[in-house]
This record gives C-alpha cells, sequence and structure tokens, in this order.
C-alpha cells in the first residue's frame, strides 16, 4: 500500500467515524444526559453531589 | 479548612489582557495612520510598516488574544472539573514565560529579526521558549482534566484542549528550522518552495481555527451560559459542532494559496473544505446565540451580553464571509486586496476582542470578590464605541478592497491595464483614513475598560478572592 492509497482509506475511516459520532450524539438516549450535562456550570452544587456517588471511598481520609 | 480554586494565575491573565489589548491595538493604529500618512514612519528602521505589522499582528493575537484564552481557560478547567489547578509552579511559569515571550517579539520584530512566516515571523530561540511555556500549559491544563471531580467533561474544554494541543503541533510543524549559527538568530525553514508555502498556510489558517476559533468557542461555552444564566440551547449540538471543526478546520490551509504554484488539486481541496465549514461554523453560531432564547430581554439592560451576542453574531458573519472569499472566481478578486485585511478584522475585532472583552467584564469582578464591574454604565458606552469602531474599519476595508480589485483587474479593449498601480494607490486614501478612524475609535473603548478594570480592582471592597470548591453535602 502506498501513501497515497494509505491516506485514500484513512479519510474514509475518519469520515465514517465522524458520521459514527453524529449518529451518536444525535441518538434519543443521550438527550436526556445531555440536557442534563448543559447545566454543568450553572448549577455547580448539584454535580459537587453527583460526585459524592462515584469517589466516595477517596473523600474518606480527607 | 475548605480547598480552593488558584485563581491568581487567572487574575494576572485577565490584567495583562488589558494591558496587551491596549499596546496591541494602539501598534495596529499607528501601522493604519502610517498607511494613510507614509511619513509617519519617520524614515527610522525600527518604526517602519514591515517591522510593526507583525509586532501588531503578534501583540493582538498571541499577547492580547493568548493571555485571554490563558486566562479563561484556567478559570473554566477548574471551575467545571471542580478542581484546583493541576501544577501550580508550572502555571506559573506560563504566566511569566508567556509575558517574556511577549516582550522579546517586541524587541526582536523592531530590530528587525524575522522568519518572514506570517503569524509565526519570532526567530529560533524565541520559539523554543514558546515550545517549553506552552507543554506546561498542557500539562496544566490537562493534569487539572485528569484530576477534576466531576465524570463528565464539559464541552468548553473539549473546545479549549483541542486549541492547546492543535496549535502545538502546528508551531512544532511550521518552526522547524536550521539556524545558521548558535548564537545568532537568524535560520532558515525546514521546507522549501511551494511545500514551505503550503506547511505555512496549513499553520496559518489552523491558527485562526484552533486559537482564534476554538479557543474562543471554548470561552463562549461557559460565559455565554452564565451572563444568560441559562444552559447552552443544545448540548448534543454542541458536541457535534465540536467534531465537525476538528475534522473539517486542518483542511481549509491552500484557500490561502489559490492560483499560486500549489497543485491545482490541493487548491481546489482547499476551497471545498472551506466551504464545508460554513455548515459546523453557523451550527455553533446558532447554538451560542439561541442560548439566549426566552431571556432576550436580558439583552436590553446587560451590555456583557450585547458584547457576547454581538461577538458571535461577528463569528457567524465572518464564517460565511471566509467560505465566499474561498471558492476560486471570488477569489480572483478578493486576494492581495483591503477585502482580506477587513474580513480579518470582522473576525479579530468583532469576535475575538469582543467575546473576550464581554468575558472579562464577567469575569475580573469575580476574581476580586465583587459580583459586578465598578460601572456598568462604562461598559455600555464600551460596547457601542466597540461596535462603531469595527463597522467603520471593515465597511472601509470592504469598499477599498473591492475598488482595489476591480481596478487591477480593469483592462481597455486593446488589452493594456486601465489603471497603474499608484492609482489604485491614491482610490485606497480616504479609506486608509476611514480605517485609522475606526481603529482609533476602537482602541479608545480599550481605555475605558482599563479605566474601568483599575477602578474594580482598587476599590476599598475589592480584594483577590479564590472561590472555594464545591464539596459533596454529606
Amino acid at each position: 500500500m502506498d501513501t497515497i492509497e494509505f491516506h485514500s482509506y484513512w479519510t474514509l475511516v475518519l469520515l465514517v467515524l465522524f458520521i459514527a459520532i453524529i449518529i451518536w450524539a444525535w441518538s434519543s438516549k443521550r438527550k436526556k444526559e445531555f440536557d442534563e450535562l448543559a447545566n454543568l456550570p450553572l448549577d455547580e452544587e448539584k454535580f459537587a453531589n453527583q460526585v459524592d456517588e462515584k469517589t466516595s471511598e477517596g473523600k474518606d481520609d480527607a | 479548612m475548605q480547598e480552593t480554586y488558584n485563581y491568581k494565575v487567572v487574575r494576572q491573565f485577565s490584567i495583562m489582557t488589558v494591558v496587551w489589548g491596549i499596546v496591541g491595538m494602539l501598534v495596529g493604529v499607528i501601522i493604519a495612520s502610517q498607511l494613510a500618512w507614509p511619513g509617519l514612519n519617520f524614515d527610522v528602521p525600527w518604526l517602519t510598516f514591515s517591522r510593526l505589522r507583525p509586532l501588531h499582528t503578534n501583540a493582538v493575537i498571541f499577547a492580547f488574544g493568548g493571555s485571554a484564552l490563558f486566562a479563561t481557560s484556567y478559570y473554566i478547567v477548574q471551575r467545571t472539573c471542580h478542581a484546583k489547578l493541576f501544577a501550580p509552579r508550572l502555571a506559573a511559569f506560563t504566566f511569566w514565560g508567556w509575558q517574556l515571550v511577549i516582550v522579546l517579539a517586541a524587541v526582536t520584530l523592531p530590530l528587525g529579526y524575522s522568519t518572514a512566516k506570517e503569524y509565526a515571523e519570532l526567530e529560533w530561540p524565541i520559539d523554543i521558549l514558546i515550545t517549553l511555556v506552552w507543554v506546561s500549559y498542557a500539562i496544566v491544563f490537562f493534569g487539572t482534566i485528569v484530576k477534576r471531580k466531576v465524570k463528565h467533561i464539559y464541552v468548553a474544554n473539549w473546545f479549549l484542549g483541542s486549541f492547546i494541543l492543535t496549535v502545538a503541533v502546528l508551531h512544532l510543524g511550521n518552526s522547524a528550522a536550521l539556524p545558521v549559527s548558535l548564537l545568532g538568530m537568524k535560520s532558515y525553514s525546514a521546507y522549501a518552495g511551494v511545500q514551505d508555502a503550503m506547511v505555512q498556510w496549513w499553520y496559518g489558517h489552523n491558527a485562526v481555527g484552533f486559537l482564534l476559533t476554538a479557543g474562543f468557542l471554548g470561552m463562549m461555552y461557559y460565559f455565554m451560559p452564565k451572563a444568560a444564566g441559562r444552559p447552552v440551547y443544545s448540548y448534543r449540538l454542541s458536541v457535534v459542532h465540536f467534531w465537525a471543526l476538528a475534522f473539517t478546520y486542518i483542511w481549509a490551509g491552500p484557500h490561502h494559496l489559490i492560483y499560486t504554484a500549489l497543485p491545482d488539486w490541493t487548491q481546489s481541496l482547499g476551497m471545498i473544505m472551506s466551504l464545508i465549514l460554513l455548515a459546523p461554523s453557523w451550527g455553533g453560531m446558532i447554538n451560542g446565540i439561541m442560548t439566549l432564547s426566552g431571556a432576550w430581554d436580558k439583552l436590553r439592560t446587560d451590555p456583557i451580553l450585547k458584547f457576547l451576542v454581538v461577538a458571535i453574531s461577528f463569528y457567524g458573519m465572518s464564517t460565511f464571509e471566509g467560505p465566499m472569499m474561498a471558492i476560486k472566481t471570488v477569489n480572483a478578486l478578493s486576494h492581495y486586496t483591503d477585502w482580506t485585511i477587513g474580513h480579518v478584522h470582522a473576525g479579530a475585532l468583532g469576535w475575538v476582542a469582543m467575546i473576550t472583552i464581554g468575558s472579562m467584564y464577567f469575569l475580573i469582578p469575580r476574581l476580586f470578590g465583587k459580583t459586578e464591574m465598578y460601572s456598568t454604565r462604562l461598559i455600555e458606552i464600551h460596547f457601542w464605541v466597540s461596535a462603531l469602531g469595527v463597522v467603520l474599519y471593515i465597511a472601509a476595508m470592504w469598499i477599498s478592497g473591492v475598488m482595489q480589485g476591480l481596478m487591477w483587474r480593469a483592462t481597455n479593449s486593446d488589452g493594456t491595464l486601465t489603471y497603474s498601480f499608484i492609482e489604485s494607490v491614491a482610490a485606497m486614501h480616504p479609506f486608509y483614513v476611514t480605517r485609522t478612524i475606526g481603529g482609533l475609535v476602537f482602541l479608545s473603548g480599550m481605555f475605558l475598560m482599563a479605566y474601568n478594570v483599575w477602578k474594580t480592582v482598587t476599590a476599598d471592597d475589592a480584594s483577590p478572592v479564590d472561590a472555594i470548591i464545591p464539596e459533596p453535602a454529606y
């Protein structure tokens, strides 16, 4: 495979990857999660509380 | 004792954003005056247009824009990760190192040291220092992402991270050069001929795409929701916006080299990818502006929102104009004319400067334990002064540019040129004067900002305050 052939396939791979990202981002399953995440800069207390469940082991030393 | 964010380095970069904004725009006004009245270089080599022009571009892009990006990225990454800045000493090094780079640029460019690569004029010893600062910046930023206490990485951080990563690759790629001697400043590019030109504009256009666009979009995705008090219009659109920019921007560079020795297929590719870029750019613009939907009334009373919304509108306008100018037949008229300068300043003053100014008015009081700036009225005046300055500037350059292009291509029936070059220069004079006035008006707004910032941070009840990192409630 020469360089040109490699880059041609690579471009196709990237295109497919990009389309996959769009489908992933636009799927209705993501919608609720994304709507919540949009509040990340605004509702700081809420996201601080979510942290608790995920990293509670590390917190005990503090 | 509760842990606080590291705001010190944010404060330093924020104040320097205002200082370098004034310096960079002042040099811009000086060189604009020189174009209108050439005697103003006083026949002093250090003050010639050729040496001050790169000083202007470096000062506004890397000193003003760069400091604004350092300040806001350090703020945003901490606030959205609920984590204190990683490696605080390295963060301090990025501040002092970056200031040193700027001072070295301000000394070497007027002395005539230049690689002659647009927006990458600084010679190799300074390039090495830039690399050290940039690697430190990446370590601090991504280190903070790694130690985050919030699971999700907010979209603004994706834009800021891609800006840091891409600029590192671009800088290393384009600045590759062989010094003539280890003690001298002079170096030669690692590339030759049209390859050198292509590498240069791969760098040049992606500096626009990732430093002046992705970086400032990071600012938009944080400060627009904060100032509006509403979440971003569509989070999934912001995700697609990010990936679409990341996948397409990198291809657009060849539109700077249309009708040159660059292979024709590369020119066509650059043109087509530039046209495709319209879609993600406008998706992002709509996302930014629609964040205010349902709260449009706030625009009437909040001049910070005016700055942000008008900045996003200019983003939409310049990202429409850019793809149009990349079309070969349009480019045949616009290239090498003042139209390009008008386009760049619609982006630089309208988008980059205004989103920065709006974000700084939101950010600076919060870094000094206050909720708002000393004078909202002065922000309002600053907004209208800036808007007037931009409009004067770009309208003058549009008219001048199209006129130039038409005069250059006009031929008589026997095939000879209708106008000599000097006739086109003479015709531009009134527009050069108008542009200088526009620049001066925009600069005067920056002095209002400096006064307002000074009164805010020196007020009796103002002091450097580092906010407390929110802790889970037990």
